[in-house]
């Protein structure tokens, strides 16, 4: 099957989307699917040879951040070559509705189109006033996937209609496989997120730490992430601040590791997040997991039977229960072995399976891909010259 | 004076033109889509039934399961276009009874052939709820528009039927799609 995947965001800058998207590609490939990947990329960056660069992105406030899109003309232009040059049988467009490539691709395509919706904001007046103009734009999508039940609700909200959830995935092997690290095992927490975003929760689970320590004071904690170290632990008493180990921003292979050395691994995010691909690797490497019980959360650790859940930004809650699972090897062991099995519908095999289906699905009494020539006006009267 | 005027009505009938060509357009591609997602929709339904009566018919199954499927699998891929949506159903529970026990699915596997049988119902139980969802959201998106007020003050439909949704049951069985969520 040819499949064109496009990725709203740049490819050069690490981010949630993209990684699945690269995973994807790449187990697609692995099957014998022709890929291409059309993506915002500085033309400097090495590419893989499935990417397809859709020029530089520019920063843009946005949705409260500083994001990086694509859009205007010269992308509209390049968006158009690639569906001309691919001659897709599907194309499977990543966050429709950021102002970025994947609307573009919208506009400009027709034929089985398949949408993944990653993000479940809340609804936004500016999506509300974009309504009119995504709302043709959207209709053109064959099929919509959604990353959890969570962003289907909030995609059904605002926009109407109904998507399939298919989870991110995750190459389980990977982390089940990594070495433990002798120096980071022992009555270690650990933490990976940026240290600096507060909806990742640092905070929290620095506030939590002095009760933490004071019942078992053997404790480690171990921060992955990059960030100001010595701001996170500002709010930490003086001598405690020695059993928090920063170790800066770390490789996957480290990354595996250490989930697979830790004795537990907290997620003590506070919003923001609509899927949660940390706990499925931290399950992956057999970690327990204690998480803040987010919607997202809650639906991946299987409403708390893969791993333990704790009243979201309540230190005190989120103290009680590390206590408890530090002293406690019996249900430390019971969590690992509920998780490894609970993570398998998140390995790419499950994941993939499922992507294939609605690819197939989609394609199934439909023409392929092609430029929308409709959406030129030559073309509407009738002067177009292709 | 005048000529400013004509030309002014000229360029608004345009624009309203071009408008109304351009929601026809909108229209006739959501009807295209509800098509595709008919046509894929059959197509899952009819492959689940042929599964469904190929394995009744193997002598893989006890003659009581196997009768249930043969009898639930050949009244859906009978059954007229009123009737289709609850033959479906009762096929799907069918499914669900027969299937509810992963030790049923392990004894079909362990038959010879029996493991391409069962992935491929699998697959097929998996893919009907997809199909219906990605059906029946086409079918949403073109209500909404056609109740629209430019579209039905124009007639921009035309002829075309008023698109339904496919309602029936497809939750499958438990121990053949082992996945959250869908």
């Amino acid at each position: 099957m040819k499949i064109g995947i496009v990725c709203p965001y740049s490819w050069d800058v690490p981010g949630g989307v993209q990684f699945h998207i690269r995973d994807l590609a790449e187990h697609l490939i692995g099957l014998g699917h022709t890929v291409s990947v059309l993506a915002p990329a500085d033309d400097e960056t090495p590419l893989p040879p499935y990417v397809v660069s859709a020029g530089r992105a520019v920063p843009v406030p946005y949705n409260g951040s500083v994001a990086r899109l694509n859009f205007g003309f010269l992308s509209a232009a390049r968006v158009r070559r690639w569906l001309h040059d691919g001659t897709f049988d599907v194309i499977h467009i990543h966050e429709p509705t950021s102002p970025s490539l994947g609307l573009l691709a919208c506009w400009s395509a027709q034929g089985p189109i398949v949408a993944t919706f990653h993000t479940s904001n809340p609804r936004s007046r500016a999506m509300i006033a974009a309504y009119p103009i995504l709302q043709p734009a959207l209709e053109k999508i064959s099929a919509r996937i959604a990353v959890s039940e969570y962003a289907r609700r909030t995609l059904v909200e605002h926009l109407g209609g109904d998507a399939v959830v298919i989870p991110n995935g995750v190459d389980v092997g990977f982390f089940a496989k990594a070495e433990p690290k002798a120096e980071w095992q022992g009555q270690t927490l650990g933490f990976i997120g940026r240290i600096d975003e507060p909806r990742k929760g640092l905070p929290v689970l620095m506030k939590a730490l002095p009760a933490i320590l004071a019942a078992r004071p053997e404790t480690r904690l171990l921060v992955a992430g990059r960030g100001d170290e010595e701001e996170a632990v500002a709010s930490l008493p003086k001598e405690l601040r020695g059993r928090v180990e920063f170790l800066g921003m770390v490789s996957d292979e480290d990354k595996a590791r250490l989930l697979r050395s830790v004795d537990v691994y907290v997620a003590p995010n506070t919003g923001g997040e609509s899927f949660g691909i940390i706990l499925v690797e931290a399950l992956s490497a057999g970690a327990p997991v204690l998480a803040s019980d987010l919607d997202a959360f809650a639906q991946v650790l299987d409403q708390g039977a893969a791993g333990d859940l704790f009243a979201n930004e309540d230190a005190d809650a989120l103290a009680a229960a590390a206590i408890r699972l530090l002293g406690d090897p019996e249900r430390r062991a019971g969590l690992r072995e509920r998780g490894e099995a609970h993570v398998r519908r998140f390995d790419w095999a499950t994941v993939g399976a499922d992507i294939l289906s609605v690819y197939e699905t989609v394609t199934d009494g439909a023409a392929s891909v092609a430029a929308d020539e409709r959406s030129g006006l030559r073309a509407r009267f009738g002067l177009a010259r292709d | 004076m005048t000529v400013t005027l004509i030309i002014w009505i000229a360029v608004a009938l345009v624009v309203i033109g071009v408008y109304l060509s351009w929601t026809a357009g909108r229209l006739d591609r959501l009807h295209s889509r509800i098509d595709a997602s008919r046509a894929a929709l059959d197509a899952q339904l009819l492959r689940r039934a042929s599964v469904t009566q190929e394995l009744a018919t193997s002598g893989v199954l006890d003659p009581a399961a196997s009768i249930v499927l043969y009898e639930a699998a050949h009244a859906a891929r009978q059954a007229e276009e009123d009737h289709r949506e609850v033959a479906e159903s009762e096929l799907s529970t069918a499914l669900r009874a027969v299937f509810g026990e992963p030790a049923q699915v392990e004894a079909v596997k362990e038959v010879p052939g029996g493991e391409d049988a069962a992935t491929e119902l699998a697959a097929a139980v998996r893919r009907v709820p997809m199909a219906r969802r990605f059906h029946n959201d086409s079918v949403r998106a073109a209500r909404a528009l056609r109740r629209h007020r430019t579209v039905r003050l124009f007639r921009l439909a035309g002829h075309a039927p008023f698109p339904l949704a496919f309602e029936m049951d497809d939750a499958p069985p438990v121990a053949l799609a082992d996945r959250p969520g869908t």
